[in-house]
């Protein structure tokens, strides 16, 4: 079939309506300006959803807490790979955006004197790493959807105009780099249309499916960081993958970490409180890339349970039943049915899950997509902004604390909505014109797709690239898996690029979305394996046999040559380096040392 | 592994291409890795691409895949592959009541309308503290029940009522997330908002057929916090 394009114009678009995409939309839809926000899924059933544990701010509501040792924090998390000045504006924003959440009517737990309840989660301490701190901000085990939902209302509240199950597919950009909208289709007819708008904002989540096994809904699959490479921008530090240490045995699905803040332990099939061993001070609430090696040293080590020895187990039987119902119900739910436990009377078997993409489209800490220029290696890309899970602040660096996400989405999808609206309030009347080419990408690849024969299946092609990154850059990587891995994912994206589908029906054309999908999920496969091959020390959550813990290199860490975050870029499957911003705004630098829990 | 095989019968209509709606026999192998029906339709998606279905966190949060399953709403993922019997085939239609896009997709604009309708954000309008809002404990514990609804809609197009006016009875999901906020005591709109309610239709179509509390895949009660409402009407008219 030929493609016709219909040309809308808005002030604004922002592509995703998960936790970022809401939270910005709000910042456009108050100010009164034009927005169009496009979703490929009903708002409530984005990503975000699924989040459990909490929200960090240092509110202080159960002890003392500060903003400074949050940052303190975060920046030990990253290995110091996190841009330090952003981190700084996260941590201070912090209560100021739970704040606002708890009055758009977003139901948190309460401590007796009316306050917001805060629990544990790893990594987060008080007084500059000393001992566990509360600092998540939780609505029992289910304070994703408490929020998404909560944030969705507000937007309905303040009237967001919604283009439910319409998927973008491309950028659009000038001549000088300028970025005038998108290209996306509206899934129940198929038809294309080009939103041209004076900024545009992706809000589109991480691209967790790229793994075998993840924690990530079937949606996650890169779009808004596809998109982005596929139009010239460069991804930062996308071989940082986050393999959270709890999922579900199997299945994948996610456990919070705040199950082990409520007193959660891990145990080998030994019964030892393993976490002991690896994390003397904050045991099982190390940071989650330090517990899912140990985990995964447990079970390479054949100290693993099951019959095939090849998970561990997460103890809560020895906390009171009305702690677990009241502060997991959810967690109580999950475990019934996808690991046919009891969590009362049984523990759970989980193994470490892809969980979060840590790297993304570099933006700053006001929502700028940046990439080097002439001038600068931060030049802000012009009417081009990303917040969330797609984007790269950078606010993670190599690894990112549990409950830093949901605040993550908050702060810089706000942030992001504001710089959009000051931009728009000092930006001519009349929207720049489209290029003549404009839609030239997006009919390409459509066209190709309809008359694709002889192609490659698209379930089969897509398992293949999950099955390489899953072996190829697992939890702990090793340097001859990531050199062939690299071959292989190449020779996968070969197939990607001759996808073939039966359906070729107009109406909500699922085969086709999920082959538009793949083309996205493979520039971000690509971009990880490529830059995890390269970067040739270990970091965080990356971490490479030929690396080793040295008293030269602790824990493998090279900071004379590789403090630094990794660009990539589609065009030739280059890389290039930026240095990491170690000046924060206002206080002193966190200054590099070895990294211990 | 040991491997089963799944007869299936899914209900088929694609505009583009089928003069009518269809029901097609299509089987399936699954091992003992797949556990939920999910699992068995992503496979039966690879066998052949064109059956349209929701489905997105596949863990029970996100109210994407709910269907209709042996004549029974559900969600695909948490429906256990174990609980069908062997030899019969599993029945898949799409949610009752709602206009049908295509295969097992329903059009949930009228679900959506009558959610909107009811004012689903909390009205305060003080203006807004430097902290928090204070809520006690016991306060908070009046929202559980009701905040976790997913909109996944099974409850709503399981109720006759809704069937016969899905313009007119907000229906139980709409229901469910009024009386959360009627209930949140943060809010300040109750009268407000039970005069949205007050009508032969919007709230009082309910008749307590409970078809919503048996669906609920969240196991929450609709019929409860509707009960609740008219409780309220009821004092507020003496």
């Amino acid at each position: 079939m030929s493609h016709k394009v219909t040309v809308r114009k808005f002030d604004a678009v922002i592509v995703g309506a998960g936790g970022a995409g809401l939270r910005a939309a709000i910042q456009l839809s108050e100010a009164g300006l034009k927005t169009a926000v496009l979703t490929k899924v009903f708002p409530t059933r984005s990503h975000t959803v699924a989040a459990q544990g909490g929200v960090a701010a240092s509110l202080g509501n159960s002890e003392e807490d500060h903003w400074h040792w949050h940052m303190y924090d975060t920046v030990k998390g990253s290995d110091w790979l996190g841009d330090q000045d952003a981190i700084e504006f996260m941590c201070r924003k912090a209560n100021e955006c739970v704040i606002e959440l708890e009055h758009y009517g977003m139901p948190f737990d309460r401590l007796d004197n009316g306050r917001i309840y805060q629990r544990p989660f790893g990594g987060h301490m008080s007084n500059f790493g000393e001992k566990p701190v509360r600092r998540s901000c939780a609505a029992a085990d289910r304070t994703g959807h408490a929020m998404l939902h909560a944030m969705y209302q507000r937007n309905v509240k303040v009237n967001t105009q919604f283009f439910v199950e319409w998927m973008a597919l491309d950028l659009i950009r000038d001549a000088e780099g300028e970025v005038l909208g998108v290209t996306a289709m509206e899934m129940e007819t198929g038809e294309i249309h080009a939103f041209h708008a004076k900024a545009t904002i992706f809000a589109t989540g991480g691209a967790g499916r790229i793994y075998y096994s993840s924690t990530n809904a079937f949606i996650n699959t890169g779009d808004g960081v596809g998109i982005a490479a596929r139009a010239g921008i460069p991804l930062e530090d996308m071989e940082f993958w986050q393999f959270h240490p709890t999922g579900v045995a199997g299945a994948g699905v996610l456990i919070t970490e705040g199950v082990r803040g409520e007193g959660g332990i891990l145990r080998n099939s030994a019964g030892e409180r393993f976490m002991e061993r690896y994390a003397p001070n904050a045991k099982d609430l190390a940071s989650r890339d330090v517990v899912s090696r140990a985990m995964v040293t447990e079970i390479n080590e054949g100290r693993g349970c099951g019959p095939n020895r090849d998970f561990v187990l997460l103890d809560i039987t020895h906390l009171p039943p009305e702690t677990i119902m009241k502060r997991l119900p959810g967690i109580h739910e999950i475990a019934l049915q996808f690991a046919g436990v009891d969590a009362l009377k049984e523990p759970i078997p989980v193994v470490p899950t892809c969980h979060y993409q840590m790297g993304g489209i570099p933006t700053n800490y006001l929502g700028q997509v940046v990439v080097p220029g002439k001038r600068s290696q931060n030049e802000i890309v012009p009417g081009f902004y990303a917040a969330g899970e797609c984007a790269c602040a950078s606010v993670h660096g190599a690894n990112r604390l549990g409950t830093n996400s949901l605040l993550d989405l908050l702060v810089f999808g706000k942030s992001a909505g504001e710089t959009a609206v000051e931009q728009l309030k000092n930006s001519p009347k009349a929207h720049k014109p489209l290029p003549e080419d404009a839609f030239a990408a997006t009919l390409a690849r459509l066209n190709r797709l309809d008359t694709q024969k002889g192609g490659a299946n698209v379930h089969e092609t897509r398992l293949e690239m999950q099955r390489t990154m899953q072996k190829h850059a697992g939890v702990f990587r090793f340097a001859d898996l990531l050199k062939d891995g690299v071959q292989k994912i190449l020779a996968v994206q070969k197939d990607v690029q001759r996808t073939e589908i039966k359906d070729k029906s107009k109406v909500f054309n699922t085969a086709r979305i999920e082959a538009l999908e793949l083309d996205n999920l493979i520039e971000v496969a690509v971009a990880t394996m490529v830059s995890a091959e390269a970067r040739k020390e270990s970091r965080g959550a990356h971490v490479r046999d030929d690396a080793p813990d040295t008293p030269e290199h602790p824990n493998g860490r090279d900071d004379t040559n590789w403090l630094k975050h990794t660009l990539w870029y589609k065009d030739g499957n280059r890389l290039d380096y930026k240095s990491v911003t170690l000046r924060p705004m206002s206080v002193e630098t966190i200054a590099l040392k070895k990294r211990a829990y | 592994m040991t491997t089963r095989t799944l007869q299936f019968k899914i209900y088929r209509y694609d505009p583009d291409q089928d003069q009518k709606p269809y029901m097609q026999d299509i089987a399936v192998d699954v091992d003992a890795t797949d556990r939920k029906l999910l699992d068995a339709m992503v496979k039966l998606k690879a066998v052949d691409d064109s059956i349209a279905f929701r489905r997105s966190c596949r863990e029970g949060v996100c109210g994407s895949d709910a269907l209709n399953i042996n004549g029974r709403n559900g969600l695909a993922c948490l429906a256990d592959l174990a609980s069908f019997p062997d030899g019969k085939p599993i029945v898949l239609r799409p949610l009752p009541g709602l206009p049908v896009i295509r295969d097992l997709i329903v059009d949930m604009t009228q679900f959506f309308k009558q959610y909107h309708s009811i004012k689903p954000y909390l009205i305060n309008n003080d203006p807004p503290p430097e902290r928090e809002r204070l809520q006690s404990p016991e306060d908070r514990e009046e929202l559980n029940g009701l905040y976790e609804c997913i909109l996944c809609a099974c409850c709503s197009t399981s109720c006759p009522s809704f069937w016969w006016n899905p313009d007119k009875f907000v229906g139980p999901a709409g229901l469910l997330a009024a009386y959360r906020f009627i209930a949140d005591t943060r809010d300040q709109a109750t009268n407000e908002r039970l005069d949205n309610l007050e009508d032969p239709y919007r709230l009082f179509r309910c008749h307590t057929i409970m078809n919503c509390v048996d669906v609920c895949p969240k196991g929450l009660n609709p019929t409860k916090a509707i009960g609740k409402i008219k409780d309220m009407m009821v004092k507020r008219a003496i």
